[in-house]
């Protein structure tokens, strides 16, 4: 159990897809125009993870390893499509707001990483939990992320109007351009720190390896490169002598 | 939907009004990562082009005769993925052999484009907008000029941002997205085209 809690706050914490590893960056820069949304796509995407990462550790003695990425594929799509049904008879505004950006979890880095990482070759229960902690992890920054613009943009917080009668909104944060101001503010925010650590001599490596890096991370090391990649553990191959990214903590993960 | 005028219309629209990095932030992660050379970046664009055209007719064809012939719509979202996953495969064996010019010029792309969620928003966005398969191919098409377009101009401003005298924590990342932030602003100029 106590495992179980130590998952939940390394994905909510110190693994923080959003704020940390920067992975998943579409859907976080297009579905946080109001705080709502951020939760709503947060929740969501919480659901797909831990059903995923569940029946993925479940049938991981099962599914062979050459064919386990088109594997893993169908088992996200088919709670993606699972979840998308309920949203449209249980929450239609939700699924309206979001459109086209639920079936397009399933091409969410985060959710094919966790597989691949961690739920491929771990028991169910800490998968299972891995997974509701990297979502709910998910779902905060979305949700911070989604504020900020939505307090900005029109001075509302989950619709109820927060700022004074003298602040006039700045309408570009809700818009598709604000996306790019906030998160180019959070990743100097991120070189910032990760500065102050390497300064400090404390370990930075772990920060930012979606897209503050050098951005080829996403698709040389993170999706493309695990679609790819021959070995499954063979991390330390060529290419990888920066020490950063994505597969970092796939190391990280198999040590313990 | 399916006459000339608005097909002129539609190509408009997906590729200016509406692009599809700066305003609909799909396939963010070729667009930040590929974008450091103008000539990366334009054998990205015209990859993205060809497989992205490619991908919508073979979606939109798929969709119209076999998962609404047996009305299993629902299963839209795995069915995509996994043919878009195949189709792209399998275009990659096709060009090694056939055409060993073109493979080599846009080889290296291929795989970068399986996840890019690209391709598949655009077969799902065609299934929700209701477009016939010839307006469904066209949204494709422009689309991925979308893309090119945008990618092509980041590449450019990028080039000559790079020795620029730039606060440190703004280096690198930060600066590339303030720029595509920029260039999102010039975008929404767009919408008054149509």
């Amino acid at each position: 159990m106590n495992r179980a809690g130590e998952r939940l706050i390394n994905g909510i914490v110190k693994e923080n897809p959003t704020f940390v590893l920067m992975l998943g960056m579409c859907p976080t820069l297009a579905v946080t125009t109001s705080a709502m949304n951020g939760l709503g796509m947060g929740l969501t995407t919480t659901a797909v993870l831990a059903m995923s990462n569940l029946f993925i550790s479940l049938l991981r003695r099962i599914i062979p390893d050459r064919v386990r990425i088109p594997a893993f594929i169908v088992i996200i799509a088919s709670f993606v499509t699972a979840v998308q049904l309920l949203l449209e008879g249980y929450l239609p505004e939700l699924n309206k707001s979001l459109g086209v950006y639920i079936p397009l979890i399933v091409v969410n880095c985060i959710i094919l990483g966790r597989a691949e990482s961690f739920a491929y070759s771990n028991p169910p229960i800490p998968s299972l939990f891995d997974g509701i902690g990297m979502g709910l992890g998910f779902t905060a920054s979305l949700t911070c992320i989604g504020a900020v613009r939505e307090i900005l943009g029109a001075g509302e917080l989950f619709g109820y109007g927060l700022m004074p009668d003298s602040f006039v909104p700045i309408r570009i944060f809700g818009q598709a351009p604000g996306a790019f101001f906030v998160l180019a503010a959070l990743a100097a925010l991120q070189n910032f720190i990760k500065e102050k650590r390497r300064n400090a001599g404390r370990s930075y490596q772990k920060i930012g390896s979606g897209c503050s890096e050098d951005c080829t991370n996403c698709s040389d090391m993170g999706c493309a490169r695990r679609f790819y990649g021959e070995k499954r553990n063979g991390t330390q191959d060529g290419g990888r002598d920066t020490g950063t990214g994505g597969l970092e903590y796939v190391n990280l993960e198999e040590e313990e | 939907m399916e006459n000339v005028k608005d097909l002129l219309v539609l190509l408009v629209a997906s590729s200016l009004v509406s692009n599809v990095v700066l305003s609909r932030f799909l396939g963010l992660c070729p667009f930040l990562g590929v974008s450091k050379k103008t000539n990366t970046a334009a054998g990205m664009g015209v990859a993205v082009i060809f497989v992205i055209t490619l991908a919508s007719a073979v979606a939109g064809l798929l969709y119209k005769y076999v998962l609404q012939r047996f009305h299993v719509e629902y299963l839209e979202t795995i069915v995509f993925i996994l043919v878009i996953a195949a189709l792209v495969q399998f275009v990659e064996m096709f060009l090694r052999k056939v055409m060993p010019a073109l493979y080599k010029a846009l080889g290296v792309y291929l795989p970068l484009i399986t996840t890019n969620c690209a391709v598949l928003g655009v077969a799902l966005t065609n299934v929700q907008k209701e477009y016939g398969i010839a307006a469904g191919i066209v949204n494709g098409f422009a689309t991925a000029l979308g893309f090119t377009i945008a990618i092509i101009i980041l590449a450019g401003i990028r080039e000559k941002l790079e020795h620029n005298d730039i606060p440190k924590p703004f280096q690198g990342m930060p600066t590339v997205l303030l720029t595509a932030g920029l260039m999102a602003i010039a975008f929404c100029g767009f919408s008054g085209l149509l």
